[in-house]
């Protein structure tokens, strides 16, 4: 036994034997980089400087949106909000059964981030091992960073307190002094744009820069920003009590022109092409496809300013796709969350500029009958196929499968329970397949309960609905047709109908509506529809009814009747509290001139069966009571 | 064999018991409910839509009990006792909260010592006063008289009057199967008010509704309703 014993203490002495203490003991850890380290060195820097672009928060995007103390709200849900579809997965359909949404339900706070962009842009510029130029880029991306957040914060949560340096607690027992009040929201605004003034000079202008940023991001962000305090003071009166006497929610209104005079000029700015040449994307000569294909095509892409990168193999990459595509043929056994709704496909308009509904019947009331599936939506705005699905239409080469049954001349319909269900028709032997396996089924996940799929962002590459795939389409954040319509609004606002229309006719001319729009056409309905179909699923739609003080006129709590649906077509305040479906049905009436062709029915959806009201304390969200127990001195919004 | 089939049942019974430790807490036991009324006259909203927050201060960081407001104007919750303050969130309700003086405002000091009743006096922009439903073959109608109770400075205007029915004593703008509504430049006097509303086909059928008349007021958010009406048609 004592020679088991003495074996390993001989073994441990011969090795501590030939250690040198000091070396032993003072290894610079492997895990943990210094501060000299990551100041002295442009590559380390960078890298720290990654991480803070990937918490950038936007409007809406494909990564779940982390909420501290609240549920995620999941990536794809975050474009497709507020009955621009419905949502087609069993555990949503509640958010089309309740009547709207928490106080809490966009809440950010997150203080953390804005500190350690301070103590980057404090570290940064006491860093004397970095060259100049990249020390100033360095810096000046670090403050539009910080100037989108507070962008981001204002919008959702109006004034807050603007802190610009690292605070340290010094431990005293007395967090007072670490205490800050809300500024006004016009001084958070404020500070936005005056950031963006003082960094664009330090970035670069180029074009082929994407996902960090440049000058014309700057001033994208700068025109937008500008855009939304000069609605504020503007149509805030519209909605007195969602305003604070002390300025934290609410801007004057005599400080709109001003604000509405800067977002035209950052934007002229970039339409000029001093900042690098940005256009419409225009390459393939199928419109409809071409819309699509600006999403999606990362190639010398013209129109894309600053966007959200994602790379395959990466590790950043996406599951949109997976999660929203056709059903059938689908690369796993799920998709097709995204319904767009007949609401908001009966917003394109026709190739005439006049809006219409889909023509399902003729005056008297009798079903139209067509010999094609997409010939419903013929003669329309080509935004229509590029960002909805329509049934007929393909993807990755395969026709989606939409018909919700056949129509017998009695009247009757034959359709069935599960996806490509077959039955035996009327005067027939042989079953033979009565529903699409792409759906309309009600209440059927994953089908096109709508009768229609969402496009935007759909990834045509093979292995892009694939979970050990997933895709490397880019998130847009700011792009050239937006830029047109922010400076269409804004001229529009400042009494130039004339340059408004000029920017606008350029975004439609893209979309096929060729007969231009002159200056007495552009009014606050048109403006606002324009951004309504062109920015669709982008996240642009919850703060353009919210800046115009509007969204809860659109979602009221009321119910939409299907003779609703197809009134007050165009207008900006047009109901749109619940999403209803449009279902094709094939007839079946043998010796018929009618037998084979279409006809199509508006549906509203069993699951579909409250009615969207938004409130007034939506429109800024809540703060919590943590963060008021924490400082004092923060005033609530108004109506929580 | 046998014995292990007793002893199973027996066996999750024991488990069962055995995981029911005793709480270290009393749980609450006091009510403290009420109403909240116009000169003792209840206010009706729309439920799960007025809320009330009782703060208790003394333990640290603060966070607001609610206590929802039903239809017909009360409200209630279980509590510990103690010194409660009782609020309404600075917006909400179809009606304006007295102020006490300068120091209180409009907060509410209830010291809660078992079941307690405390009623809310607030000052409605408008009341609604003998609304009167009738059905008819497939329709109802309501009369209603509206009196403007604050007419100083910080009058406001009448946005629209609406009659909702339902099938069930839930009514309000979420729940209905039927609503018309008046704008308010329509109404031209306001002793005189009639709306009348279709009865859509009830499934399953059914020979009554519920009906309530709701009035929205300008820039306010919460409607003020009259109370919940079986309809026989």
């Amino acid at each position: 036994m004592k020679k088991i014993f003495y074996i390993p203490v001989f073994v441990m002495l011969l090795l501590s034997w030939g250690c040198n203490d000091d070396e032993f003991l003072n290894r610079p850890p492997t895990n943990i980089l210094t501060e000299e380290q990551v100041w002295g060195d442009e590559g380390q820097v960078l890298s720290l400087l990654g991480n803070l672009y990937n918490r950038y928060v936007d409007l809406g995007n494909f990564r779940d949106f982390e909420r501290p103390g609240l549920d995620n709200l999941t990536g794809w849900t975050r474009v497709a909000d507020f009955n621009e579809a419905f949502w087609s997965e069993s555990g949503r359909y509640k958010e089309f059964q309740n009547s709207g949404w928490d106080l809490n339900t966009w809440s950010i706070w997150d203080y953390g981030y804005i500190r350690e962009m301070n103590l980057f842009i404090q570290k940064c510029e006491a860093a004397e091992k970095l060259s100049p130029e990249v020390k100033d880029r360095y810096l000046a991306e670090a403050r539009f960073l910080r100037a989108s957040y507070y962008f981001e914060l204002v919008k959702r949560m109006g004034g807050v307190p603007l802190i610009l340096e690292p605070m340290t607690y010094d431990f005293s027992g007395d967090p007072t002094y670490l205490q800050h009040a809300r500024a006004k929201e016009s001084e958070i605004y404020d500070f936005v744009i005056k950031e963006a003034d003082e960094i664009k000079t330090k970035l670069p202008a180029n074009a082929a820069e994407k996902s960090r940023v440049t000058q014309a991001a700057v001033l994208a962000m700068q025109a937008r920003a500008a855009l939304y305090a000069g609605s504020l003071a503007k149509y805030g009166v519209n909605t007195p009590s969602v305003s604070l006497p002390g300025g934290e929610v609410g801007i004057p209104a005599t400080l709109a022109t001003g604000y509405y005079t800067k977002a035209l000029n950052a934007a002229k700015e970039i339409i000029s092409g001093s900042v690098g040449t940005y256009s419409l994307y225009n390459k393939k000569p199928d419109l409809s496809e071409n819309f699509a294909s600006i999403f999606y095509d990362k190639a010398n892409n013209p129109e894309v300013i600053f966007a959200d990168d994602y790379k395959l193999q990466s590790g950043k990459v996406h599951y949109f796709t997976g999660s929203n595509q056709p059903r059938y043929g689908a690369e796993e056994e799920e998709g097709g969350r995204i319904n767009p709704s007949l609401n908001f496909v009966e917003a394109f308009e026709k190739l005439d500029n006049t809006f219409a509904r889909i023509p399902t019947t003729n005056a008297a009331g009798a079903p139209l009958y067509y010999a094609n599936q997409t010939d419903i939506f013929e003669g329309r705005d080509a935004r229509l196929g590029g960002t909805v699905m329509l049934p007929g239409t393909t993807f990755k080469g395969r026709t989606v499968d939409i018909w919700a049954g056949f129509q017998l001349a009695n009247g009757s319909i034959v359709s069935g329970d599960d996806r490509g269900a077959q039955k035996t028709l009327p005067g027939k032997t042989v079953p033979e397949q009565v529903v699409g396996f792409d759906g309309p089924i009600d209440g059927f996940e994953f089908t096109a309960q709508t009768g229609f799929y969402l496009r935007k962002y759909l990834d045509p590459v093979v292995g892009s609905g694939q979970r050990g795939v997933n895709s490397e389409v880019w998130f847009i954040r700011y792009r050239y047709a937006e830029v047109l319509l922010n400076a269409a609004e804004a001229a529009f606002e400042l009494g130039q109908p004339a340059a408004a229309a000029g920017y606008m006719n350029q975004v439609r001319a893209r979309a096929g509506l060729v007969k231009p729009l002159v200056a007495a056409e552009i009014t606050f309905d048109r403006v606002a529809h324009e951004r309504r179909v062109e920015l669709a699923f982008e996240g642009h739609y919850h703060y353009d009814i919210q800046r115009w003080r509007i969204a809860h006129i659109i979602m009221d709590g009321n119910a939409i009747s299907a003779a609703d649906l197809s009134k007050d077509l165009g207008k900006a305040t047009k109901r749109n509290t619940q999403p209803w479906a449009l279902w094709s049905y094939k007839v079946y009436e043998p010796g018929s001139p009618n037998n084979g062709k279409w006809i199509y029915k508006p549906v509203k959806l069993s699951r579909v069966t409250g009615a969207d009201r938004f409130q007034l304390g939506n429109y800024y969200s809540l703060i919590t009571d943590e963060v008021i127990n924490n400082n004092p001195k923060i005033i609530r919004n108004p109506n929580h | 064999m046998k014995i292990r089939f007793h002893f199973i049942p027996l066996l999750a019974l024991l488990v069962l018991v055995a995981s029911c430790g005793k709480d270290n807490f009393t749980e609450p036991k006091s009510t403290l409910s009420g109403q909240i009324v116009y000169k003792g006259e209840p206010i009706g909203v729309e439920y799960n839509q007025v809320r009330l927050q009782l703060w208790q201060p003394g333990f640290g960081k603060l966070a607001a009990i609610d206590a929802q407001v039903d239809q017909d104007g009360s409200y209630s919750a279980l509590l510990f006792n103690g010194k409660y303050k009782m609020v309404v969130p600075k917006g909400r309700g179809p009606f304006k909260t007295l102020e006490k003086d300068a120091a209180a405002k409009d907060t509410l000091f209830v010291t809660l010592e078992g079941n307690q009743q405390v009623d809310l006096e607030v000052m409605p922009y408008y009341m609604i006063r003998t609304p009167q439903f009738a059905g008819a073959e497939n329709k109802v109608t309501a009369t209603l008289k509206l009196e403007k109770i604050i007419t100083d400075a910080s009058a406001k205007g009448i946005e629209r009057v609406s009659l909702f029915i339902n099938k069930t004593e839930f009514v309000s703008r979420a729940t209905n199967v039927s609503v018309t509504d008046i704008a308010g430049a329509d109404i031209k006097n306001l002793n005189a008010i009639t709306v009348e509303t279709e009865i859509p086909a009830l499934v399953p059928t059914q020979k009554y509704v519920f009906a309530r008349v709701g009035v929205k007021i300008k820039d306010v958010e919460d409607m003020i309703f009259s109370p919940v009406q079986k309809v026989e048609f």
